[in-house]
């Protein structure tokens, strides 16, 4: 256990290590004033000598942007105009989706792989193919046969999901030890049996190693598919912004991804350490 | 018939480069029921590959085991098995380990009336309290009592034991092999055990079995213990008997084991079955059987 004084430490440190990022944002934000020629009058015509900033907004404008965003996090008005709350439901609908059809492929698929060596030669060619290629690659192929946009964007959850899950289930199940099979062999434990109460404990921590990769995947790509497909979600989100050119929003939303991408690591690091038994 | 017929039984294994290696063959023995034959023999004889066949994990290249009248095709719960490593799944606490057999064997039991079989055992091995711990949680020697308890719970009709307490420290080794000897005596438990210690084996066995060296090893002599069944850890060695025995086992193992392989020694068609000190030539193999100096006092 690490001493309570130096959790405090590491927190105070922490802090200390925001205002500064704080501090320098701030004043590096702060409006300049312009050299004021003698033509006093046409600059002030063309708008400079004024204090002026470069567009870039400061901490104060984020943290209002953030108290706005969260005192109506659900507000619709029109397809252009939606709370924070709203885009980051679909997103999160989505993301869970597509990673709950990928449990349901590779968690089976890989005690396959993991129980047989034939099916593993067999298909590891095509994994070791399909793993590399990113999986916004998928996306006209799937918004062409699929013709959603939305579930289009579910499909290329699932492509960035299924791997690291597969091979992860296909290596824990593989290398559940000898001996606990054998047991399960002398006391004549019927197959059904021996998938649920033998291999599949046994492979859990791995197998949710698995799916903590994935999450971490699912969650970076849904910001791109969103970005690339539009209608709803964060990453819809961020590029309407940006369009809209409100860098104060982009950053808000920044924020957003990154606090919920820890949650959702956090969510299943905490399913992992459920299943995972000490030797 | 025997309860258990071992008939010719042999395993070979394909040798690098092409060929096969011949571990055992022209392996012959009987267990009687309720008899408890431990097995000695040097690493590599093949001792824990012949009780994988027993246990069914294992198939033999050729001959044969019957138990009460069946051949052994497989593995069976009516062959409970400790392993060398305990073999318990740590995920699951004492409790569960055990429960988990006891289901396999009963399916259609209650749960109350598993819980009450299960407590039966873990008591008799005396892990009471220790029932929600998690493997890890426990010392080798709990672990092993473990195993031991979910061999037992199932109610085999034969136990297989392989070198069930070799990972253990001389003490925990002692009080656990007294708890057998009391559940294997309460329960009439037909027992087949592999050991490397030859004092283990003079307290629990009724037969010794002796194994040469392998490969091509051969089971050279079946070795009748003679102390009387009620031996203990800390008298049988006041017994001037104990000391024959074992100085006829250490003899095997020391000289006799290899002599096989050499050829100084003709391999025995049939184990040759011996009573150390009570038998004239198997006096005659033992050069020098002098006892202990207490024992020698005792006589």
């Amino acid at each position: 256990m690490t001493p309570r004084r130096e959790i405090f430490a590491a927190a105070l440190l922490s802090i200390a290590f925001l205002l500064l990022i704080l501090g320098i944002w701030h004043v590096a934000t702060l409006p300049k004033v312009e050299a004021a020629g003698a033509a006093d009058e046409y600059a002030k015509l063309m708008g400079k000598g004024a204090k002026k900033s470069d567009g870039f907004p400061a901490p104060s404008q984020l943290a209002s942007a953030i108290a706005k965003h969260i005192a109506d996090p659900f507000y619709d008005k029109g397809p252009n105009d939606k709370g924070i709350g709203i885009q980051l439901a679909h997103s999160l609908s989505r993301v869970g989706l597509g990673f709950l059809l990928a449990i349901i492929v590779a968690v089976p698929l890989g005690f396959l792989i993991g129980m047989s060596p034939l099916f593993r030669r067999a298909l590891d060619p095509f994994i070791q193919v399909l793993k590399p290629i990113s999986p916004l690659a998928w996306m006209p192929i799937a918004l062409y046969t699929i013709k959603d946009s939305s579930i289009s964007g579910i499909f290329v959850i699932f492509i960035c999901s299924v791997w690291p899950m597969l091979i992860n289930t296909a290596y824990g199940v593989a290398s559940v030890r000898r001996e606990w099979l054998n047991v399960a062999r002398t006391l004549e434990v019927t197959p059904l049996r021996k998938a649920f109460l033998v291999i599949l404990p046994a492979a859990a921590p791995t197998i949710l190693t698995g799916m903590r990769i994935s999450m971490g995947i699912a969650w970076l790509v849904i910001v791109a598919a969103e970005m690339l497909v539009g209608g709803t979600g964060i990453g819809y989100f961020v590029w309407n912004e940006w369009n809209n050119l409100n860098l104060t929003n982009v950053i808000f939303a920044i924020l957003v991804i990154g606090i919920v991408g820890m949650a959702l690591d956090l969510i299943i690091g905490r399913l992992q350490r459920l299943v995972t038994y000490a030797e | 018939m025997p309860f258990l017929q071992v008939q010719d039984l042999k395993r070979t294994f394909p040798a690098a480069g092409g060929g096969t290696t011949t571990v055992f063959e022209g392996v012959n023995f009987s267990i009687e029921r309720g008899e408890f034959v431990c097995i000695i023999g040097h690493s590599g004889c093949g001792k824990t590959t012949i009780l994988n066949v027993l246990a069914g994990l294992d198939t033999a290249s050729g001959g044969l085991a019957i138990m009460d009248e069946h051949e052994i095709g497989g593995p069976s719960l009516e062959r409970g098995v400790v392993f060398q490593g305990h073999a318990l799944m740590p995920w699951l606490s004492v409790a569960s380990n055990i429960a988990f057999a006891v289901r396999s064997r009963w399916p259609d039991w209650p749960r109350s009336k598993v819980r009450q079989h299960c407590q039966q055992f873990i008591d008799m091995v005396g892990l009471s309290g220790a029932e929600d711990k998690k493997p890890a949680a426990l010392s080798g020697g709990m672990k092993q009592r473990v195993g031991i308890a979910r061999a037992f719970a199932i109610q085999p009709k034969m136990l297989l034991l392989d070198e069930p307490f070799g990972a253990l420290d001389a003490l925990t080794r002692g009080t656990i092999q007294d708890e057998l000897v009391r559940v294997v005596q309460a329960t009439h438990q037909t027992v087949f055990m592999i050991t490397h210690d030859v004092d283990e084996a003079i307290l629990l066995a009724d037969k010794i079995l002796l194994m040469s060296n392998g490969p091509n090893a051969v089971i050279a002599e079946i070795v009748e213990n003679t102390l009387p069944r009620a031996r203990t850890r800390h008298d049988m060695h006041h017994d001037p008997q104990f000391y024959r025995i074992r100085n006829h086992l250490v003899d095997f193992l020391v000289t006799r084991s290899k002599q096989f392989q050499t050829g100084e020694l003709e391999r025995p068609a049939e184990p040759l079955t011996v009573r150390p000190g009570v038998d004239a030539e198997a006096h005659r193999s033992i050069p020098d059987a002098a006892p202990a100096p207490r024992a020698a006092a005792n006589h």
